[in-house]
């Protein structure tokens, strides 16, 4: 208060006081902005959650035509199904109720941009995280599912905001999701192995 | 009234001058308690605010003492939850008092919003009052929810995939967003420990400070009243609203009884019913997080499921996202969507009043059906539900206008007891 006063006198060079406090605003602002930078970057997965994040083996002589394994790769669950003929069958004659079903928008590396959306038919790796909220979509392998109509083909229903995808994780028109399941880099070192997390390209 | 102007009171004596000298204890009291001259019709209405502040000091002794036992950690947040509930002496007790306390929090919450919308609380001169109380509701929000997580039980995990995904649907920056809200390629241990600190220091800090800030535009609008018009348009020649009392004996001491109705159901429902049928505490976060395994349904705390309901009801989850987050700001815009140039619901006419009865059976419904699966009639309610509900805000610059409200009068209906 005592000062706005005092500004009354003559002497005081205004517009040297004005770029003067502006300045020094100018100035704190940025140190401020860069003072926050620790703090923030500190959010971000620490090296050991990123040391942790390695690729991971599965042994795919353990799962049989037709079934799902869930394994774990950065903490994620992982779906490995073996699919039977009949399953990779299934995919065509539905594209027009799909939302993607090119994978144009969808996240996959580029070996799995097609229409089964794997590297081998038989085998399908998705990310088993519903793109929409990120739930675990569940199976409903069964054409016909009684709960889900008889021109169901087969695929998953994620139990918490009802998306439907079929099998090779396409999603349908009606869901909340709007991309298809993510799928994962990965690679067959040899017939019965399978890494995830790891390809040509080397490590995601 | 015999109450003395705050100007005229002489200079105490003793402790309390001396103690005046050096603090404005005096001048203190006197400016919020007993030269704070409220309106003398309050009804029941009237009582939340007071409880919702009564439940705010319980959150802070109960939630103070869970983290003298509670360690978080992925490993060690679910078991040291049991070992409170089981081992530590009276832990169910304090533990129950502070999860029944959140739901009670937003029961009174809800009813304190509910009445500003009765009686137009929210209207000029009041749009701020009205906004810094919503922005407490979205700390609380925030509040409640990394609460939520902290027990480390199923539906807490799934809860906190969930939500923290809907970040996730912002175009561009979403998916590094996520990362970096979770600190982990999923929800971890990291995420696990910020929100812990969040729940326990951050976020009731900015609760206290708004609460506070809260209080210090109600001290300077006053509050309004049933009636809907302004006590200080009449004033008495004590310079005090002829219509208004001390807040302190009248109110603090009617308050007193709303707090120990209020205690009294507390009570109940944390003695007798803490689960509250899967309401208040859901089944699913009995068991520890598992996250290969989503529980059959995940649904929030009631308290969301509004929402949430929202967020379910449009397929397409950028337009979900979008819809949920207008849902809540439309609450911020009501002082200017509201024309009505009255602001209490006994002067507004029936188009007002059917509009407000279709908002509340709205968003209860929306409740309802945040809390059922995502399936048949289930859909198609909630979308009706979500229609009226965004029918109320987005018409009502329109309907607001075109009813016709009765006269004002010029003092408040008040009928001695």
């Amino acid at each position: 208060m005592a000062e706005s006063m005092v500004v009354a006198n003559d002497d005081v060079d205004l517009s040297r006081r004005k770029f003067l406090t502006s300045a020094t605003i100018g100035v704190g602002a940025v140190g401020a902005v860069l003072a926050a930078v620790p703090f923030v970057a500190s959010w971000q997965p620490s090296e050991r959650a990123k040391a942790l994040g390695v690729p991971t083996d599965f042994d795919l002589s353990k799962l049989d035509p037709g079934q799902m394994a869930i394994i774990l790769w950065r903490k994620q669950p992982i779906y490995v199904v073996r699919r039977t003929p009949e399953m990779v069958a299934s995919l065509k004659g539905h594209d027009d109720q799909l939302k993607d079903p090119s994978s144009k928008d969808s996240e996959q590396p580029d070996y799995a941009k097609n229409d089964i959306r794997a590297r081998k038919p038989e085998i399908l790796v998705l990310i088993g995280i519903c793109t929409h909220l990120g739930c675990l979509p569940k199976q409903h392998f069964a054409a016909g599912d009684p709960e889900l109509g008889a021109t169901w083909p087969g695929g998953y229903l994620c139990p918490c905001h009802g998306s439907r995808f079929d099998l090779a994780g396409r999603v349908f028109d009606g869901s909340p999701a709007s991309v298809n399941l993510r799928i994962p880099p990965y690679s067959f070192p040899n017939e019965n192995r399978l890494i995830v997390g790891v390809d040509e390209k080397g490590e995601a | 009234m015999a109450v003395q102007p705050a100007s005229a009171a002489a200079p105490k004596k003793g402790f309390l001058g001396w103690l005046d000298k050096r603090l404005p204890v005096t001048e203190f009291i006197e400016s919020q308690l007993t030269g704070y001259y409220a309106p003398k019709n309050f009804n029941f209405w009237y009582f939340f605010g007071f409880i919702a502040l009564a439940v705010l000091v319980m959150q802070l002794l109960t939630g103070i003492f869970l983290t003298m036992f509670y360690k978080p950690g992925d490993t060690t947040s679910f078991e040291s939850v049991e070992y409170i509930m089981r081992e530590v002496d009276f832990g169910w007790l304090i533990r129950y008092m502070h999860s029944t306390g959140a739901s009670a929090f937003f029961v009174v919450v809800y009813l304190h919003m509910f009445r500003a919308f009765l009686y137009g609380s929210y209207k000029a001169p009041r749009e701020l009052l009205w906004i810094i109380g919503m922005l407490v509701y979205l700390a609380l929000m925030a509040e409640a929810f990394m609460g939520y997580v902290l027990p480390w039980g199923n539906m807490s995990f799934w809860g906190a995939q969930v939500i923290v995904n809907l970040f996730g649907t912002i175009p561009v920056i979403g998916p590094g967003l996520v990362e970096w809200i979770r600190g982990d390629y999923a929800i971890a241990d990291a995420t696990l420990n910020r929100f812990f600190a969040l729940h326990v220091v951050a976020v009731p800090l900015i609760l206290l400070a708004l609460v506070g800030l809260h209080l210090v535009a109600l001290r300077r609008t006053g509050s309004n009243n049933p009636d809907g018009i302004e006590i200080k348009a009449k004033v008495g020649p004590d310079g005090h609203p002829i219509d208004g009392i001390p807040f302190h004996p009248y109110y603090t001491v009617k308050d007193t009884v709303g707090i120990a109705a209020f205690l009294v159901i507390f009570a109940i429902v944390v003695f007798y019913a803490p689960t509250f049928g899967g309401l208040f505490l859901e089944s699913a976060n009995f068991g520890p997080a598992d996250p290969v395994s989503t529980p059959p349904d995940i649904t929030p705390v009631w308290y969301f499921t509004p929402f949430y309901a929202i967020l379910r009801a449009i397929p397409d989850q950028r337009l979900g996202a979008l819809a949920m987050l207008l849902a809540i700001v439309a609450f911020f815009l009501l002082p200017w969507l509201d024309r009505s140039p009255v602001r209490s619901i006994r002067y507004k006419g029936w188009i007002a009043k059917v509009a407000l009865g279709v908002f509340a059976i709205s968003f209860v419904g929306l409740g309802f059906m945040g809390m059922r699966p995502p399936e048949g009639i289930y859909v198609v309610l909630g979308r009706t539900f979500g229609a009226l509900y965004f029918l109320f805000w987005i018409g009502m610059p329109w309907w607001s206008r075109w009813d016709s409200p009765k006269p004002v009068p010029e003092r408040v209906v008040y009928h001695a007891h």
